[in-house]
């Protein structure tokens, strides 16, 4: 049964990757994609119920394992996948009216997004710390060609570079891999269940510390490229800006979690071999150093990608430091503030492309009134900017609070860090959004209406989840908090 | 301690392939890099064979037949084809004080070998240092990607941090489970081949191979 | 030792000594004779060497009216210093008695000290080829000398022992093992000996080009006996440093203290490896070309890279 509903959950987007390498340059082509994506997020609903039901369980001989954790991970991905599709759909077709993209680009565009969806689908639900590598890689392969879909200069070099720096990094993340292995064989024997990490978990208390350690290293550095983290961003705010809007929403709502995921997945074997906070204390650092030096570069971006994507820098930064903190509560938060964040994000990056189609430029000095042109894009630019920068009644709000009392709570001299940062970063992108949003503006309102429901969509989520928590999705966070110790 | 024959040949492959990076680290033509980036895959290939045949882990005979194929064969074939359609079959790259580099080479050697050596003292003989070797060369790859300034040099440096890891996996460690294996070799190649895309895309664009031209996104 | 072991050992060391200093040009002329051969030449014959020794003995030797004592002893200095060093070094059996006076570090110091002399002499004159000869020679031995000490220390350590008998009696007379780092340590041993010995691709040594020329610009100014023992001297370097190799890395049949039954075995083996040395020589200097001067602090860049790689492999592989 559970594997009949795995198999649905990675089979559609595979088989839709396939339908959309034929048939991606026909009319229908972004109907079909919007329905693949939506019967992904079905196929997600189903096993989520399931794995509620019914708990952890394994499937496939055991080469995939799903948990609470990480089916919220894949009901998040496959909902922002769809959601995102829905927003692709009149968007794209736009910037084909625009001249910018052609049939094929357009062909490319799509049989690629389903099979990125699928590949993060496959890091999420894969039990083979060997496999949620290779996925992690097939994940870059598929996004590279997409930033540089537009073929300007800046998009090949945004396209070169997150090529290159992800190439690398994930490189060293297999080499965390081998030596997670060279440690599981010693224990596990040789052959196939030594990566599996069902069984790498029964027996992490065995695992050799030293290889674990040394491990942990290149595996939070390798997946910490993918998300982000500070020294490892170069490639973040560049393909964020130069790749089509659609995409820079998915990276930087799901890719990035799933990078997270992966480093989660690792975490948790090595507290158990070694026994100490080495792991929480390396997490915490980065964390820490991404959110204060994102905040510090937000405030002199011009491009409104960047900005939003050195925002997403800072935030995978605070949530990487809870997960770092540890203990039931910052778990919970962190969990939580990855949903807001990707529900927000790719609420912002969908009313962003809008406002960029409408005003014909990324720059923010140019881009002015939208409320002007467009009331809808207009408020849902100011509502998401108000969500990510943590207003109260928007969810962003309450993860941050649990994260920032949980720090003051355990680690007192980080309180002051943070929240200086969260300051920096709030004058930052409030300063730049107000005058894009209200303002006067030269721009005539355009022909095409924004598709703006997934933005509305999201941002309604992140509010009902801000007011009240249903008590079973609380329920739900804190069985996978506890998963994660 | 006396090791087996065979695992002293699994150690001599492995100085060689250090050495073979060493050698690239260095080599100014574009061509000759790419002959040693064929001659690393062939080194790979043999010690992963031999590998396999002291531990008599069958699954291990397909990944010498796979890495020979991949990259001894079919890397090099796909490599040589492009840069004679590309047109830069005998350009020579200027590269930045040989000396310094090498000596931040066996500064890395030191500081991997450093690194590895808690692990090899544990691990039972046969595989002792291997991870060491296999470390310094993946950094050593990493510092030619650092160095070099042109798309395809980067790439073969790529791959060469490809085959460290690939060492790893497959001697270090005496052969990761085959699905993951193949996995790699996958991605390895799909990588080729959209870089050979990124390759005509680049040129298109900017005239030439040189990344120097592609720095121009930076926060001021 | 008691006295027969000891009488025995001199024995062993001056027979040692007299082959060595009487078979060292025909080596030479072995790796001319092979390089002739290669380049389709039919060459001037093994005994080439000593015609020329015995030409220049007998001539009268013209000396610079400004030449010092140092520029007269120095052809003394050099050829005795090579001598010593081909006494040291074990080419026919293990344990010599003079081999025990000075291990491999000293060795380096002798062949340094010669170094230091012909430099000196060259320079002495004054003229602007010798003080430039002097010069480039500095140059090459200053990048080459570290590299020859990493090669030695890697056997040193491989045998726990800085003395050449017990380098050599460790790697002859233990079962056979892969030594990657001896490996590397050979690559880096054979271009300092091409460098040392003023070979191609460092040096030619049968040219008198001014832009290239190294040793032979040193020695521009002797004459008759002088030059006659400086080439000597030369041929003998040689046979040192292809013996060192041997040693390190080809011991295997050497003979043991004491047993002159392996005596005749040892000498037919110890010749049929010189002649494999040579020949190997030769072919290496006609197959590559003479680098510019400003490329071989490379070169031997390279020599010191792969003789420290050696001892890190050493240290990482223990082998």
């Amino acid at each position: 049964m559970i594997d009949l509903q795995l198999m649905a959950l990675l089979g559609i987007p595979l088989l839709g990757g396939m339908l959309l390498a034929l048939f991606g340059a026909r009319p229908w082509a972004a109907e079909l994609n919007s329905l693949m994506s939506g019967c992904t997020f079905i196929a997600s609903v189903v096993l989520t119920l399931r794995v509620i039901d019914a708990g952890p369980q394994t499937a496939f001989n055991e080469q995939f394992f799903i948990d609470q954790f990480n089916v919220f991970l894949v009901a998040l991905t496959a909902f922002v996948a769809f959601t995102t599709s829905l927003f692709s759909r009149p968007y794209m077709r736009i910037e084909q009216h625009h001249g910018k993209l052609s049939t094929s680009m357009l062909h490319l565009y799509y049989s690629m997004y389903q099979l990125f969806t699928f590949t993060m689908l496959v890091a999420l639900t894969t039990n083979n710390m060997g496999i949620i590598w290779v996925a992690m890689e097939a994940a870059t392969l598929t996004t590279v060609l997409l930033v540089s879909l537009y073929r300007t200069p800046a998009s090949l070099e945004a396209a070169w570079k997150y090529f290159i720096l992800c190439g690398v990094g994930i490189a060293l993340a297999l080499f965390g891999t081998i030596l997670l292995y060279f440690a599981a064989e010693r224990v596990l024997g040789e052959g196939g269940t030594a990566l599996l990490w069902t069984h790498l978990n029964q027996v992490k208390g065995q695992l050799e510390p030293t290889v674990l350690k040394l491990a942990f290293v290149f595996l939070l550095v390798g997946y910490g490229t993918k998300i982000g983290l500070v020294p490892l961003h170069s490639w973040l705010p560049d393909a964020h800006a130069e790749g089509p809007t659609p995409v820079s929403a998915v990276l930087s709502g799901l890719l990035l979690n799933v990078a997270l995921c992966a480093v989660m997945r690792s975490k948790v074997l090595v507290d158990g071999s070694l026994g100490t906070h080495f792991a929480g204390n390396l997490m915490m650092g980065f964390g820490l150093l991404s959110v204060v030096v994102a905040a510090l570069f937000l405030s002199r971006q011009k491009d409104i990608k960047r900005m939003f994507a050195y925002s997403s820098i800072e935030h995978m930064g605070l949530i990487t430091f809870a997960f770092g903190m540890g203990g039931p509560v910052a778990t919970f938060a962190a969990m939580l503030h990855m949903t807001m964040h990707s529900l927000t994000k790719s609420a912002i990056f969908y009313a962003v492309g809008h406002a960029v189609q409408k005003c014909g430029t990324q720059q923010m000095e140019h881009i002015r009134g939208l409320m002007q042109v467009s009331p809808t894009v207009g408020w849902g630019l100011a509502l998401g900017t108000f969500a990510i920068l943590g207003m109260p009644p928007f969810g962003v709000f309450a993860s941050e609070f649990l994260i920032i009392t949980t720090a003051m709570h355990e680690y007192p001299w980080t309180t002051p860090i943070l929240l200086a940062a969260l300051g920096i970063a709030f004058a930052a992108v409030f300063g730049k959004v107000q005058p894009m949003v209200f303002g006067e503006t030269t721009v005539k309102p355009l022909p095409h209406p924004p598709a703006l429901i997934p933005v509305f969509l999201h941002l309604v989520l992140v509010l009902i989840l801000g007011l009240y928590m249903p008590p079973y999705l609380a329920n739900w966070y804190r069985q996978a908090a506890a998963l994660l110790g | 301690m006396q090791i087996p024959l065979a695992l002293q040949f699994v150690n001599l492959l492995a100085s060689m392939l250090l050495l073979i990076v060493f050698a690239m680290l260095a080599q100014r033509r574009i061509l000759s890099l790419i002959n040693l980036f064929a001659w690393q895959g062939a080194l790979l290939a043999l010690s992963t064979f031999v590998v396999a045949y002291t531990t008599a882990q069958h699954h291990l005979y397909y990944s010498a037949a796979l890495t020979l194929l991949l990259k001894v064969i079919v890397l090099p074939w796909l490599l040589h084809r492009l840069i004679r359609k590309l047109n830069i079959r005998w350009d020579v790259e200027t590269l930045l004080n040989i000396p310094t580099t090498m000596l931040a080479g066996i500064a890395l050697v030191i500081f991997s070998f450093n690194l590895a050596a808690p692990i090899s003292q544990m691990s039972q003989g046969i595989t002792r240092g291997l991870i060491g070797i296999a470390l310094a060369s993946v950094l050593l790859s990493l510092l030619m990607m650092l160095t070099r300034r042109k798309a395809v040099t980067q790439v073969v440096a790529f791959l060469s941090l490809e085959n460290g890891l690939f060492f790893a996996a497959t001697s270090a460690t005496q052969g990761m489970p085959l699905v993951v294996e193949l996995g790699i070799a996958l991605d390895v190649l799909v990588a080729t081949f959209i870089f050979g895309i990124f390759f005509f895309q680049i040129r298109e664009t900017f005239d030439s191979l040189d990344i120097t031209h592609m720095e121009k996104l930076k926060d001021d | 030792m008691n006295n027969p072991h000891l009488i025995l050992a001199v024995l062993f060391q001056l027979t040692q000594l007299l082959l060595v200093v009487l078979a060292a040009p025909m080596l030479t002329g072995w790796v001319n004779q092979c390089q002739a051969w290669l380049q389709n030449r039919s060459g001037a014959g093994l005994l080439q060497p000593y015609r020329v020794l015995n030409k220049l003995f007998h001539k009268d030797a013209v000396i610079a009216d400004n030449a010092s004592w140092l520029f007269r002893i120095t052809p003394y200095i050099v050829f005795a210093c090579m001598w010593l060093a081909a006494a040291i070094i074990p080419i026919l059996a293990v344990d010599l008695p003079f081999s025990q006076a000075a291990d491999v570090i000293a060795l380096v110091g002798v062949f340094a000290l010669a170094r230091m002399f012909i430099a000196l002499a060259a320079m002495d004159i004054g003229t602007s080829f010798g003080s430039m000869g002097a010069r480039r020679e500095m140059l090459v031995s200053f990048l080459a000398e570290p590299a020859l000490l990493m090669v030695f220390f890697t056997a040193s350590m491989i045998s726990h022992s800085t003395q050449l008998p017990g380098i050599v009696e460790a790697l002859a007379h233990h079962q056979f093992v892969l030594y990657p780092s001896l490996a590397f340590a050979g690559l880096a041993f054979v271009i300092v000996l091409l460098a040392e010995n003023a070979r191609i691709p460092v040096d030619n040594p049968s040219t008198h080009l001014e832009l290239t020329m190294i040793h032979e610009a040193m020695i521009l100014e002797y004459s008759a006996r002088h030059l006659a023992l400086i080439e000597w001297a030369s041929s003998l370097k040689l046979f040192a440093y292809i013996s060192i190799g041997i040693a390190l890395f080809l011991p295997y049949g050497i003979a043991e203290m004491g047993n002159w039954a392996g005596l005749p075995a040892a000498i037919v083996l110890l010749v049929g490896k010189l002649a494999l040395a040579g020949a190997a020589l030769a072919l290496l200097e006609t197959v590559s070309a003479k680098m510019r001067i400003f490329r071989a602090p490379e070169f031997l860049g390279t020599a010191f890279l792969l003789a420290v790689l050696g001892l890190l492999i050493h240290f990482l592989l223990g082998a």
